[in-house]
């Protein structure tokens, strides 16, 4: 009987371990590397938890403006932002600097963010980020 | 009966620790001269400490603010700029919980000196400080002449700030603990939030040493 229970658990866990398809490890790949770029170039203004800093910093917890702005992101990380924006009803209107991060860590960096403090909206990839640089104002 | 022994030696641990830790002074830190003198007739040597020279600053609400100002407080001193891309964000972060623990003490306060008065004007301090959540008298952010502060930092025992090639400004991001002589009693480093925990107790330690209670 237990025998046939750890049977069944292995069986389970080798399909599941299969199942990571290719997009898991693709999204794995970019969101270890994002986490390690976001602690060492967002992690001191954003907070530990992207919960910003009073009314100086926005947070990263807006789904829906993360959502709305997905194509403007890659920009934003690149050109930096100085402009007026509502995060979570409250508003902001404060500099943050440009960065000098390659297309490929702008991608982890973004994969990393949308997919931690409580949004999920998948992988960015390299490609992605290249295209919507293009589109920057 | 064993259990009940070691439960006994830990009590014995436990008070011997605290009742320590309840009779701790904090250091004096920087250097110390004695200085000898005749009283009455008699030699006596007494020792003087490194102490915070006078400065004269604006603060965020454009009133001037000098060491006299600060002679019957308990300060937190830190140096910063407002467009700080790096190590600021965090020190406030941090600087915020000692701010939150002492808003409402007369006796604490915190002052931050900004190494950029060209870019950290009166207005915009101000508007940092109401964006920051700071209010009241209890916090002030401070801007004079660049050399003034530059100079000044050297007293606090911090790295005296310096200028790249980018004209960014490279500082560490030390808080330092003064106590109503003036005098340093502790240094933290600001981006760690357990040394600035320990910052917090050190100021209610410091607090209840005897010659910080002067009325005012
Ligand atoms: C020096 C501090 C600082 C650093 C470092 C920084 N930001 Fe920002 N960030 C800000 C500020 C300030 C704003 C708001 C700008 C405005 O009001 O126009 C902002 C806005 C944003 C926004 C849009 C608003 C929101 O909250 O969703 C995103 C997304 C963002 N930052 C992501 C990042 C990422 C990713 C990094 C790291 C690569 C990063 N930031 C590094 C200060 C910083």
């Amino acid at each position: 009987m237990k025998l046939t229970a750890i049977g069944i658990i292995s069986l389970l866990v080798i399909a599941l371990v299969a199942c990571q398809s290719e997009d898991q490890l693709e999204f794995n790949r970019y969101y270890t590397s994002g986490k390690v770029l976001y602690q060492s170039k967002c992690q001191n203004c954003h907070g530990d938890n992207g919960e910003g800093l009073s009314a100086l910093i926005p947070p990263l917890t807006d789904a829906g403006y993360l959502k709305t702005n997905k194509k403007q992101l890659a920009c934003i990380v690149k050109y930096g932002l100085n402009a007026p924006i509502t995060i979570n009803k409250k508003a902001y209107y404060n500099k943050m600097p440009l960065t000098d991060m390659a297309p490929v860590e702008i991608a982890e960096v973004l994969t990393y963010v949308n997919n931690s403090f409580g949004n999920k909206m998948g992988v960015i990839t390299t490609n992605m980020v290249e295209e919507d640089l293009k589109g920057c104002k | 009966m064993k259990k009940l022994l070691g439960g006994a030696i830990l009590l014995l641990f436990y008070s011997a620790c605290n009742s320590s830790g309840n009779k701790q002074t904090l250091p004096i830190y920087g250097e110390r001269n004695p200085v000898t003198k005749t009283i009455n007739g008699q030699t006596v040597t007494d020792t003087v400490y490194h102490t915070i020279p006078p400065f004269k600053f604006i603060n965020q609400y454009g009133d001037s603010i000098t060491n006299k100002s600060l002679q019957n407080d308990i300060y937190v001193a830190d140096f910063f700029f407002t467009s700080c891309p790096s190590i600021c964000p965090v020190m406030h972060r941090n600087m915020l919980n000692v701010y939150n623990q002492f808003k409402g003490d007369n006796d604490v306060k915190i002052v931050s000196y900004s190494i950029d008065p060209k870019h950290d004007s009166v207005n915009v301090l101000k508007d940092y400080a109401t964006k920051l959540g700071v209010t009241g008298n209890s916090w002030y952010f401070l801007q004079g002449k660049k050399e003034d502060t530059y100079k000044l930092s050297e007293s606090y025992l911090v790295t005296k700030p310096q200028e790249d090639a980018k004209q960014m400004f490279i500082h560490d991001g030390y808080f330092i603990l003064v106590d109503k002589q003036q005098r340093i009693r502790g240094t933290y480093n600001g981006t760690d939030p357990k040394e600035v925990d320990q910052l917090i107790a050190d100021i209610k330690t410091l607090k209840a040493e005897p010659n910080q209670q002067n009325a005012k």
